[in-house]
């Protein structure tokens, strides 16, 4: 029964704004501890370090809860907004 | 009227926003309401239970039309340890009522319907359109909104904000300040379908009848949260949820592999045998509490719903404050608009005495100390649960131990455990948070 994160995420439906991520990491050269908390704490899985120890996101998957947001809100590290009307996930049960 | 005004502009189309829309567009006024999602509920998430009487008061036949999965005849409240629960379960005859006070639910049906009845009303209901910032005049009065469609604003003589738990447009228009990880809950949540008469079975369940399980203990390894189990027609809500903070500094874990090894626990994994996961959802859920609540009027604005933490995280109530904010928040406007009157910040106080007045804020006051109880006292959610399992493993034990031994045991782990100044502590400062 132990899915990875994105089997799950495969159930859901997305509208995806292709080219206009509503969510975006600044550039940095050190992450703050909040920010590498997301890499563990998105419940959809859409932050990743790379090899130089960076914080990436793919926010694909992004179920717009605003965990991340509101962990980076003190750092200032992301920019984050809800997707254009429309777009982003769509729940069928909710 | 100017051309593209409106009486009252309500932001989100939630059961807040839902209701004040409703009670406004009955009301006679000319309400717009903007939801950003592709229809009502695209983008919420919810355990969920309706709780009849906050709707009721709104639509009193809803029963007859609403999309309803099953009503609750037995609540089971789980203590939960590695091998098993101990727990209270109520479950009685007389909630198979010909008004049934609490309902299974899904929030992206429900919410549809409840739009369908905004539409109905009278209200211009529009989708696919994020609110982005208010609109204000000189003197800083909130004259309406600005979307991500219509670059000009539209207008009106109140915005009534009902924008769920991030609440984007009241914060970035400092109206109310940043949310605090410590004040808010990260829930995740599957659905799995299977089909009703094996849920009927698993549950003892007949007709519409349903079951509700809250759990809570070892399952969110030292955070604070719950988890919860509610069965739907055909399917069956699970989900855990824990406080933000704990889970970036406590917890080691990721939201989804809580919730795996709480499917995987040997009193859950069998309700969910050989189900079908069509859905994985995560969303906020604001639990600060009576303090955390923000500044709800102002010029031309209210706030109502999760936007102004209405939740009463104790008994897990959060839609029907959230119907009875919003549904007080649209009388008040209403009051005003229909006698001449002006959508100031004092004329709008009215609705701030209405939510004093009723329930939602006397249950919000009540427990206003449980955050900081829990906050400071981690240990209790643990604790407990695994002594008290510990305990009753003691009890029903019949090993060949005399009774009077039994109890000296039980009474010694408590003690080893915590020691009786804690214990008398947690209880005695559980009981002023509780009063
Ligand atoms: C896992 C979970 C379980 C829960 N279980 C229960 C339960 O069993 N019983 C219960 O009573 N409560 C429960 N709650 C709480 C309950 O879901 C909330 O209290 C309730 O949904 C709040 O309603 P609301 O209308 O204020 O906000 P929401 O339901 O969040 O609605 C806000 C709406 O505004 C829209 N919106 C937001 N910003 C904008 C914008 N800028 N422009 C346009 N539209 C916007 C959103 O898309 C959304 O439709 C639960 C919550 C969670 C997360
Ligand atoms: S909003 Fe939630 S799901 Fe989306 S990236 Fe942030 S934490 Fe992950």
């Amino acid at each position: 029964m132990s899915d990875r994160v994105e089997n799950r995420l495969f159930q859901n439906r997305y509208v995806v704004d292709v080219g206009r991520p509503h969510i975006t990491v600044k550039p940095h050269v050190n992450p703050s501890n909040a920010l590498v908390a997301m890499t563990r704490v998105c419940p959809a899985g859409c932050y990743s370090r790379n090899e130089q120890g960076q914080v990436e996101i793919v926010a694909d998957g992004c179920m717009e809860c605003g965990t991340c947001r509101v962990v980076c809100a003190q750092t200032g590290e992301i920019e984050w907004s809800y997707p254009r009307g429309g777009f982003g996930v769509l729940f069928k049960f909710g | 009227m100017k051309q593209n005004h409106f009486d009252a502009i309500v932001v989100g189309a939630g059961p807040s926003g839902n209701a004040a829309a409703y009670t406004l567009a009955q009301r006679g006024l000319n309400v717009l309401q903007i939801e950003r999602g592709e229809y009502a509920g695209s983008k919420n998430v919810q355990g969920a239970i309706l709780y009849a009487d906050a709707l009721e008061k709104i639509i009193p036949d809803f029963r007859d039309e609403a999309p309803l999965e099953r009503h609750i005849v037995e609540q089971r409240v789980w203590m939960m340890d590695d091998a098993g629960h101990t727990g209270m379960h109520h479950r009685s005859d007389d909630y198979n009522e010909d008004k049934p006070n609490r309902y299974t639910i899904l929030r992206a049906q429900f919410d549809k319907w409840f739009s369908r009845c905004v539409k109905e009303a009278g209200a211009t209901v529009i989708y696919e359109t994020t609110v982005t910032s208010l609109m204000r005049d000189a003197s800083g009065w909130v004259v309406g909104v600005h979307t991500d469609r219509n670059g000009e604003g539209i207008t009106a003589d109140v915005v009534i904000l009902a924008e769920g738990v991030n609440g984007l447009v009241g914060r970035t228009s400092g109206l109310r300040e940043e949310l605090k990880p410590e004040n808010v809950a990260l829930a995740v949540k599957e659905m799995h379908f299977l089909p009703q008469e094996v849920i009927d079975a698993r549950f003892n369940l007949k007709g519409n009848e349903g079951v509700v399980i809250e759990a809570m203990g070892t399952i969110t390894e030292g955070m604070v949260g719950t988890a919860f189990l509610y069965t739907n027609r055909e399917s069956i809500s699970v989900g855990i949820g824990c406080m933000v903070s704990d889970f970036t500094d406590v917890g080691q874990a990721t939201p989804h592999g809580l919730l795996d090894r709480f499917k995987a626990h040997p009193s859950i994994r069998a309700l969910l045998e050989g189900s079908e996961i069509k859905e994985y959802a995560a969303h906020l859920i604001p639990e600060g509490g009576y303090r955390a609540i923000p500044e709800l009027v102002g010029n031309g604005w209210l706030v109502v719903g999760d936007a102004g933490h209405f939740v009463n995280a104790v008994h897990r109530e959060g839609s029907n404050l959230a119907m009875t904010t919003g549904r007080l928040a649209a009388e008040t406007v209403a009051d005003i608009i229909l006698s001449g009157g002006s959508c100031s910040r004092h004329n709008l106080a009215a609705y701030v005495e209405a939510v004093k007045d009723s329930f939602v804020m006397k249950d919000m006051k009540k427990y206003k100390d449980i955050h900081g109880f829990l906050k400071k006292g981690r240990h209790v959610v643990d604790l407990y649960p695994r002594l008290m399992n510990r305990a009753a493993q003691t009890w029903f034990r019949v090993d060949g131990v005399d009774k009077k031994s039994k109890e000296s045991t039980i009474v010694r782990e408590a003690w080893r455990a915590r020691g009786i100044g804690g214990l008398m502590g947690d209880a005695f400062k559980l009981m002023r948070a509780w009063r």
